[in-house]
């Protein structure tokens, strides 16, 4: 069964395997307003933990998406080109940013479980 | 991910606000805060950056419909003196506009100046159309600005002429296609007037200074009015089907797409008006007659031209490029920087606003915006972006 882990910087990682998808949350959404533009990185990329794999605009600023865990980028949401504001309808489904290949299935310990973000949201 | 609230929203602020400034609440803040906006620090004020709708929906809205903003944070005072003459002379000894010739009712955008020609703020003047407050005019300023901008006009006011703040007074506008018959539903005589005049008059029964116009490109009012009864004027707007608040997110991508300077952004100290194309705002005689500050830096930029210049910027795809942003040739030379830009919601995409060196600016110039390091194509096109709905 796939298992979400959350970084403290509101990205999320759902892991099938040794891929995992990358997209941000919904308080994360929220938090931005109207997003209108995705910056995608190029299939292949290597990214490492905390680097910056995309980049999110909304409306009023430019905000940078963080990989939760290092590895290799080997796919990305294409459909985001054209409609943006799938990060907003549907952060966790349709507005999905990339799928990386994990390096180092030993990073996913430090990230946070479903019930810990939700947890660590409230003291926001 | 960086989410940062203060990051996002130094975007719409003109000047960051002090961390130990005071938060200060214009008298619609309560009603803010029960529409459910997001409040965000802006000048000083605890202010609306949107409601819940967001910044997308509320900009469209003011588009198609009417939007309504709290601007009561803005600086309003009145210069009196003993007649038109002598006030107007006095103000015209500190910004570029003729006031002097005026009509009684009319109004005018002009820039507080410094002595080298740069921009201290831009103001709204307006001469009021009662004869029995001639030699009284209306001006309002920035948020940001009002205290240096009050300290310096005070300064220079010749002893017969005094300013008044109206700090008693808050402000709102109306903006849109529908704003004129919603206004007009409880204003009848805000239904005749023309763009740039103002009237006094009841609205929803409230005495309220009303002015056709406004900072989003649209045809609109802004309406003063008693800071303990602008409330009333507010609420009563509200009940309109077609008018919804807006907060300073909108109103910052409409006055964008207008091509609308922001001070502290687009204008600051070290831009003239010229070089700000503002020189519409500069009538014929004080370009001949000078006498305001800085006019030998103005007057030789007119007949010299000037060597940078304000434009606007349409780039390609639908990444923006924001403030900061650097402005190069396709052969890579940079010839400039983006002063606002951001994403166009009416355009349906991106558009900026910035200074190039004058060689660069003719509408048609292919340019690069350096965003993250890496050239996006860009062209300079003809400002407002989006068609003004002024009447005129």
């Amino acid at each position: 069964m796939a298992e979400t882990r959350y970084t403290k910087d509101h990205e999320y990682i759902r892991i099938e395997g040794d891929t995992g998808t990358v997209g941000i949350t919904d308080y994360a959404q929220g938090q931005l307003g109207d997003v209108v533009f995705v910056e995608l990185p190029e299939i292949g990329k290597a990214v490492a933990k905390g680097g910056e794999a995309a980049v999110v605009e909304s409306v009023k600023a430019a905000s940078e998406v963080y990989a939760p865990v290092s590895g290799e980028v080997v796919a990305v949401n294409g459909e985001l080109e054209a409609a943006p504001g799938a990060v907003n309808e549907d952060p966790a489904g349709k507005g999905w940013f990339l799928k990386l290949k994990l390096k180092d299935m030993a990073e996913l310990e430090g990230l946070m479980s479903e019930a810990e973000y939700q947890n660590y949201i409230k003291t926001l | 991910m960086a989410t940062d609230a203060d990051v996002a929203d130094a975007n719409v602020a003109a000047v960051p606000a002090a961390p130990e400034a005071i938060v200060l609440k214009t008298p619609l803040h309560s009603r803010h805060v029960a529409l459910g906006a997001r409040m965000v620090p802006f000048a000083g004020y605890d202010m609306p950056v949107q409601y819940p709708t967001g910044i997308l929906t509320e900009h469209n809205w003011t588009r198609e419909k009417a939007g309504l903003f709290d601007v009561s944070h803005m600086g309003q005072c009145f210069l009196v003196g003993p007649d038109h003459e002598t006030t107007a002379r006095a103000l015209e000894a500190l910004i570029p506009a003729d006031i002097v010739n005026l009509a009684p009712g009319k109004q005018r955008y002009s820039q507080l100046l410094n002595e080298e020609g740069g921009i201290l703020d831009d103001l709204m003047v307006t001469r009021s159309i009662d004869p029995d407050e001639d030699g009284a005019l209306y001006l309002v300023v920035n948020a940001a600005c009002k205290t240096e901008d009050y300290a310096h006009i005070e300064a220079r006011l010749p002893t017969n002429v005094k300013l008044i703040k109206a700090e008693h007074r808050g402000l709102i506008a109306l903006q849109g296609p529908a704003a004129e018959a919603a206004l007009a539903a409880i204003a009848p005589e805000a239904a005749g007037m023309g763009f740039m005049t103002s009237r006094s008059m009841k609205v929803a029964g409230i005495k309220a200074n009303v002015s056709r116009s406004g900072y989003t490109g649209e045809d609109g009012y802004e309406i003063s009015a008693a800071a303990a009864k602008i409330g009333e004027i507010w609420d009563t707007l509200l009940l309109d089907a077609t008018v919804k608040p807006i907060g300073l997110g909108a109103r910052d991508s409409l006055r964008l797409e207008a091509g609308l300077c922001l001070y502290g952004h687009d204008i600051d100290t070290t831009t003239s008006p010229v070089e700000a194309a503002l020189t519409w705002s500069i009538q014929k005689r004080r370009r001949e007659e000078g006498g305001f500050p800085g006019a030998a830096r103005i007057q030789r930029e007119f007949a010299e031209g000037v060597t940078r210049i304000r434009i606007g910027l349409l780039p390609e795809g639908r990444a923006p490029a924001r403030e900061g942003a650097e402005i190069a040739t396709p052969e890579g030379e940079i010839v400039g920087k983006v002063t606002s830009g951001g994403f166009g919601p009416t355009l349906n995409a991106p558009c900026a606003m910035g200074y190039v060196t004058k060689a660069h600016s003719a509408p048609g110039t292919r340019l690069d915006l350096i965003v993250r390091g890496k050239p996006l194509p860009a062209v300079v096109a003809a400002m407002p972006f989006v068609p003004n709905g002024y009447k005129r």
